[in-house]
């Protein structure tokens, strides 16, 4: 369970990024959060994952407050960021050093299996496509087994069709441990493909400004009306939120209106 | 889903082949004697026709015959080991202080604002003004001679490192600190790998400079060394002997330099670079 409580950042440069954000993320649930730029959904990330703090607000993962980097919340970030030199396997081992060789030898195997990359244990990340590359992210994030698991828009810089082959290879992984997955996107299909809740941002400063049901079964049929009606409603609320503000309907607010 | 079909797209790059045919590698090899060999065939050919002076320009067979004398006797390799103990000793030196030096400039802002200043002012001083201070201070002996190449050594390595690190990608940090690396680890796991490819590079240049200021060194009064061959041929006329202990030192600097090469080679077999061929 991830409860994020009034939280408020402003830079030191005087930006303010976040303001009043509140938000609840059950167990094994999958937010999407989607916004324009400047809308604070990365730095909400970064706060979660304890790689900044707030100021103001408290985040709770488990009822543990979050003040610097926890065990139990893994990020995978925009880039792949492995490390150029450790081959495949060390670097999805790279958070698990501590663990027992055969136990951590057994998690490696099994998640490049579930990454299809099964035979490239012992390649060198530059040896990897972009694509590849980010399934080893994926994959050295899941092998540490967090219960919170972030995404800075793992995606962003793929093509459609590996894109989509990589929500499988997440969906699969996500489908062992069932942990919480906050994901930050730009993609709004990617956030009704996998997400159980859609929350759209409005920028400077970030707050939440409406929040949408998917409740459809998984895998998602993207032809169905139900995701086309959940992706309309979702667009229509980002197109809102860009607008010159008027008044914003408060906080949380349609989420009955979205069940089929 | 109606994605389940599509096949994976983002198929690997191959991997690079690591080995290109033998035959090729020898010739790429044998391509860098052309000019020297070709070099010392017109020397000899115009020593032999008069179209240089014998005396001040002795032919490459001449060199070769007062080297080859020179080793019988043992003393050749007498004064290779003297430059090449001292070469080591002051490399060894110089790029453990360079490495510390730099490691310390390049982590803390305050040490780099501290001490960097100072040292740039020193690194422009140039090599031979040190040597009298340093006779003054370490006598005429080997003390004097290793300081002198361990100053020579210190400041590409020195450079070298702590632009490194200052360097290091802040996104492979954040990748320690999520996973809670304690501060040594990080400097261990992420640290220490990102900075080493600039490091070796620092460490041969530093090398180069060591072989550089040897030579000084060795004119400081020394009786033996490579260098002590130099000054000696030039006082007893001895141009053979000069260029002899020159085409040594070529010889001795390049195998070094390949030998460090080959040393640090398994440490960056990771990096995706030309460095192969350099």
């Amino acid at each position: 369970m991830l409860r994020i409580e009034t939280i408020s950042k402003t830079y030191s440069d005087g930006t303010h990024a976040l303001e009043d954000v509140s938000l609840r993320v059950g167990p094994g649930e999958i937010l999407a959060i989607v916004g324009g730029s400047g809308c604070g959904k990365t730095t909400l990330l970064r706060l979660i994952a304890g790689l900044d703090s707030a100021t103001q607000g408290r985040i709770l993962v488990d009822d543990e407050t979050i003040s610097a980097p926890h065990p139990a919340v893994g990020i995978v970030f925009q880039e792949p960021r492995l490390l150029p030199w450790l081959r495949v396997e060390d670097n999805i081992g790279f958070g698990i050093a501590d663990l027992p060789a055969t136990e951590r030898r057994d998690r490696i195997a099994h998640a490049l299996d579930r990454v299809g990359l099964a035979g490239y244990a012992k390649r060198w990340p530059r040896e990897l496509s972009g694509g590849q590359q980010q399934r080893v992210a994926i994959a050295r994030a899941f092998v540490a087994r967090p219960a919170v698991l972030l995404l800075d828009e793992p995606f962003s810089a793929l093509d459609a069709f590996t894109r989509a082959s990589l929500h499988e290879h997440l969906l699969r992984l996500w489908e062992e441990t069932k942990p919480t997955i906050v994901m930050v996107t730009h993609d709004v299909d990617e956030a009704v493909t996998l997400a159980d809740r859609v929350v759209v941002m409005r920028p400077r400063p970030g707050r939440v400004f409406e929040t949408t049901w998917v409740q459809l079964e998984r895998p998602r049929d993207k032809l169905a009306l139900g995701f086309e009606k959940a992706k309309r409603r979702v667009l229509g609320a980002l197109d809102r939120s860009l607008r010159p503000e008027t008044k914003p309907p408060e906080g949380v607010a349609t989420e009955a209106a979205a069940s089929y | 889903m109606s994605q389940t079909s599509i096949a994976l797209t983002d198929e690997g790059v191959p991997a690079p082949s690591s080995r290109r045919s033998v035959g090729r590698g020898r010739l790429l090899m044998a391509a860098g004697l052309v000019l020297p060999v070709a070099l010392a065939v017109f020397w000899e050919w115009a020593a032999a026709s008069g179209l240089f002076q014998m005396r001040l320009m002795p032919p490459p067979s001449r060199v070769w015959d007062t080297m080859a004398a020179l080793a019988a006797r043992g003393e050749l390799t007498h004064h290779v080991l003297a430059t090449l103990y001292r070469v080591f000793a002051g490399f060894a030196i110089g790029a453990l202080a360079g490495t510390l030096i730099g490691a310390f400039a390049g982590s803390s802002e305050a040490v780099r604002r501290l001490i960097d200043p100072s040292l740039q002012a020193l690194r422009a001083v140039p090599s031979i003004a040190w040597v009298p201070l340093f006779i003054l201070w370490l006598g005429i002996f080997e003390t004097s001679k290793i300081a002198l190449i361990a100053v020579g050594v210190f400041f590409p390595v020195y450079l070298g490192v702590g632009g490194s690190i200052a360097n290091i990608d802040r996104k492979l940090i954040e990748v320690g600190q999520v996973f809670r690396l304690s501060r040594l680890a990080l400097a261990r796991r992420v640290m220490l790998p990102a900075v080493l490819p600039d490091w070796i590079i620092s460490l041969r240049s530093g090398l180069g400079l060591g072989f550089m200021f040897v030579v000084a060194a060795e004119f400081m009064g020394a009786s033996e060394g490579l260098g002590y061959l130099l000054i000696d041929g030039q006082q007893m006329g001895k141009p053979d002997q000069i260029i002899g202990a020159i085409v040594a030192f070529a010889l001795l600097g390049k195998a070094c330099d390949t030998l460090l090469l080959i040393v640090t080679r398994p440490l960056l077999a990771w990096q995706d670079t030309a460095r192969g061929t350099l």
